[in-house]
């Protein structure tokens, strides 16, 4: 088959880049664990509230410098008493759904996770900066959907 | 000419596309009105009704019956006339195609089905929605079937030749089209439909998920290589060339084959149930799909300076000069593609494993998807309107349509970089995508997001009208081109098929044995789904039953 010369060039200049390019994503990735939300653990999704951690929603400190929040998403809003984490800690977001698909996502933030009925999504997040940040649901839910929204302070 | 009865069926299609391309682009008009407060709707009627009527009659529906429409005009001046059984096919696809359709505008329109396009479970619209949806798919696969019969039939006839152009690329898109339906046909028969009529009481949410972007992905690959078609066999005769390397435009179609269906994953990058090693396999390949976008960008570029060059260009850059921008078969699809590089640069952020979770489900995504399907391949598909209609028709196309053509498109790509960069920035300050309104009872987030000149409710609603008139004067040179043109009468007054002359005296033939590329395509979908589907089938969770939250 024919190539021009110049779209070798291109070819290889492009793949190099491509290479280079999924080299940073995968270092990043696996050896300094920035990996999106996620987790491999099920649920059922009828017996949500009975379920540990999720029979407590909410703030557990887990040691000195971890803290754990449970929430459960359903149409339309969540169930968490008063959201307050420290900054400058890890926090480790535990998220389920008792009906549709829903997101939990903090504005201004890194932590965006869908939220599955039967699964368990997670999510670990260290704030920087105290302040009130927007919680909201960024997959639709439903008529409500616009009205999925919550608040977490840091402190 | 090609003959009349293909004609026909040709023109069928194009019609039904731009019925939906009219009641679709109705509804994105609603939709940036509701947001912006300046009107409110009837109480029988929900913005998230509109907005699955918007993204279902455009996204899908016009879509479709538009590409077939291009499909079998071009087959059929490839290849010549279609035969009786091919015909025969074709229109049972077509009707098939159309009940589903409107079986599916039915149950929205009813309120029965507000679960926008993806229909995600446990979201459960009435069972007839999917029924629509799986017979849309049913009359897309005979539509397809009956092109590679016409294929088929040819090869026979032509023993040891390489195909033309136009129709290796009508079958390799239909090829990929087929295998990227069995993921939402598995879903939709198999989960979907027994649980909606109640045959089943819960669905596998994760596994429906997974299965419908196994399809979703390689959908938007469905829309792009008609459009690519276009660049490649169109353009070259629109400067006054031929295809820059056939070989290499074979090459990079068998390439798309392979890596559109093996990465839907990277749509589910923020969700539980897929471990990171089985998402980042995905990206992986879904940036191998990179390589033949650089071929085809490449091959465009150097076919504008070959053109330009001819035409008497000097210099590093004087040909692009000499390019016929007064013509606006070629200046729409310029645009078209201009739109594509910084949609292109978009789709690697969203689907680079940790990025996405800056833009996931925000309204950049919304952005995104307007630079890509909304402008590279709707308005290559409006540049190719103008003279698939007229040329179909046997009318002539007048002074006064091309110079509204060229209204059209200036006001569709003004209207499109307004809407779309107030969507880019407003995704990337926050604001999610696919709401009502995002004011969160004027949180002081919300109030930041939209302080900005681009980023204010306004740009996106001056964008979006603009994008609505364009889109009626597009309507109006429709109807005139398909029903009230003078008709041609001189030779010189007929429209032609722009198809560019390939030289395949360097293609390989093995570009064109079908057999590989089908089987290195399984191959690669086992590698990068079996592990995880049959995970997601033996870890199951209880099932789900179905919401109606609407």
């Amino acid at each position: 088959m024919h190539l021009h010369k110049y779209e070798k060039i291109w070819l290889v200049f492009g793949i190099i880049a491509l290479a280079i390019f999924l080299g940073v994503v995968g270092v990043s990735a696996f050896s300094h664990d920035h990996t999106p939300a996620g987790g491999m653990h099920t649920i059922d999704p009828e017996k949500v509230n009975e379920t540990a951690p999720f029979d407590k929603p909410g703030v557990t400190q887990i040691d000195d410098d971890t803290y754990q929040v449970a929430i459960v998403a359903m149409a339309f809003g969540y169930t968490a008493p008063e959201l307050k984490v420290p900054a400058g800690k890890e926090i480790i977001f535990h998220v389920t759904s008792t009906d549709v698909v829903h997101s939990f996502t903090i504005d201004n933030t890194k932590v965006n996770m869908m939220v599955v009925p039967g699964q368990i999504t997670t999510k670990s997040y260290t704030f920087d900066k105290p302040g009130k940040y927007l919680i909201l649901c960024n997959e639709y839910c439903g008529t409500g959907h616009h009205m999925m929204f919550n608040e977490i302070e840091v402190y | 000419m090609i003959a009349e009865k293909d004609r026909k069926l040709a023109l069928s299609n194009i019609a039904v596309a731009y019925t939906a391309f009219l009641i679709g682009t109705l509804c994105g008009l609603l939709q940036v009105f509701i947001r912006n407060d300046a009107i409110q709707l009837p109480a029988w009627l929900d913005y998230y009704q509109i907005l699955t009527a918007h993204g279902v009659l455009l996204a899908l529906i016009f879509t479709t019956f538009f590409i077939f429409g291009f499909f079998v005009t071009g087959m059929s001046k490839s290849l010549g006339s279609f035969g009786p059984k091919v015909r025969l096919v074709s229109w049972l696809g077509f009707y098939v195609t159309l009940i589903g359709t409107i079986l599916a505008t039915a149950m929205i329109v009813s309120g029965e089905a507000s679960v926008l396009y993806t229909f995600y479970a446990p979201l459960k619209a009435s069972g007839w929605y999917y029924v629509g949806l799986a017979l849309f798919v049913v009359g897309t696969w005979l539509s397809s079937f009956a092109l590679i019969g016409h294929y088929m039939v040819w090869r026979r006839q032509n023993k040891g030749q390489l195909s033309p152009l136009f129709a290796f690329m009508t079958v390799t898109t239909v090829i990929m089209w087929l295998i990227a339906c069995l993921g939402v046909v598995a879903t939709v028969l198999f989960q979907y439909i027994p649980w909606a009529f109640g045959w089943v009481d819960t669905i596998n949410v994760e596994l429906s998920r997974s299965l419908f972007w196994y399809f979703g992905h390689p959908l938007v690959y469905f829309w792009l290589l008609p459009a690519y078609m276009a660049w490649y066999v169109i353009v070259p005769k629109l400067v006054g060339t031929t295809v820059f390397s056939d070989s290499l435009a074979r090459l990079s179609f068998v390439l798309f084959i392979l890596f559109s269906i093996p990465v839907g994953f990277h749509h589910q990058l923020t969700e539980p149930g897929i471990s990171n090693f089985w998402k980042f396999l995905q990206v992986v390949l879904t940036f191998m799909v990179i390589i033949p976008s650089l071929m085809t960008a490449f091959s465009m570029f150097a076919t504008f300076e070959t053109a330009g060059r001819k035409n008497g260009g000097k210099g590093l850059f004087g040909w692009f000069t000499k390019l016929p921008w007064k013509d606006v078969r070629f200046t729409s699809i310029f645009v078209a593609m201009a739109f594509f590089i910084p949609g292109g640069a978009g789709g690697i952020i969203n689907a680079s494993f940790q990025l996405n979770e800056v833009v996931h489900n925000t309204l950049w995504i919304v952005g995104h998807f307007h630079i890509t399907v909304g402008t590279p391949v709707a308005m290559t598909f409006m540049g190719l309107t103008f003279w698939l209609i007229p040329y179909l028709t046997g009318r002539k196309f007048t002074k006064s349509m091309q110079k509204l053509g060229f209204v059209q498109i200036i006001t569709w790509s003004v209207g499109m970089l307004l809407m779309s960069t107030a969507q880019h920035v407003l995704g990337l300050l926050g604001a999610p995508r696919r709401t009502a309104y995002s004011s969160y009872n004027s949180h002081a987030s919300t109030l930041d997001w939209f302080d900005g000149v681009l980023s204010s409710h306004l740009t996106m609603a001056i964008g979006g009208s603009i994008l609505f008139l364009s889109a009626m004067l597009l309507i109006y040179i429709v109807v005139m081109t398909m029903f009230l043109s003078p008709k041609a009468v001189k030779e010189k007054d007929f429209v032609e098929f722009p198809m560019a002359d390939s030289v395949k005296t360097h293609t390989p033939m093995f570009l064109e044995n079908w057999w590989i590329w089908i089987g290195i395509a399984f191959a690669l979908i086992f590698v990068a789904y079996a592990i995880p589907l049959g995970d997601m089938i033996q870890h199951a969770p209880p099932g789900s039953k179905g919401f109606k939250t609407w």
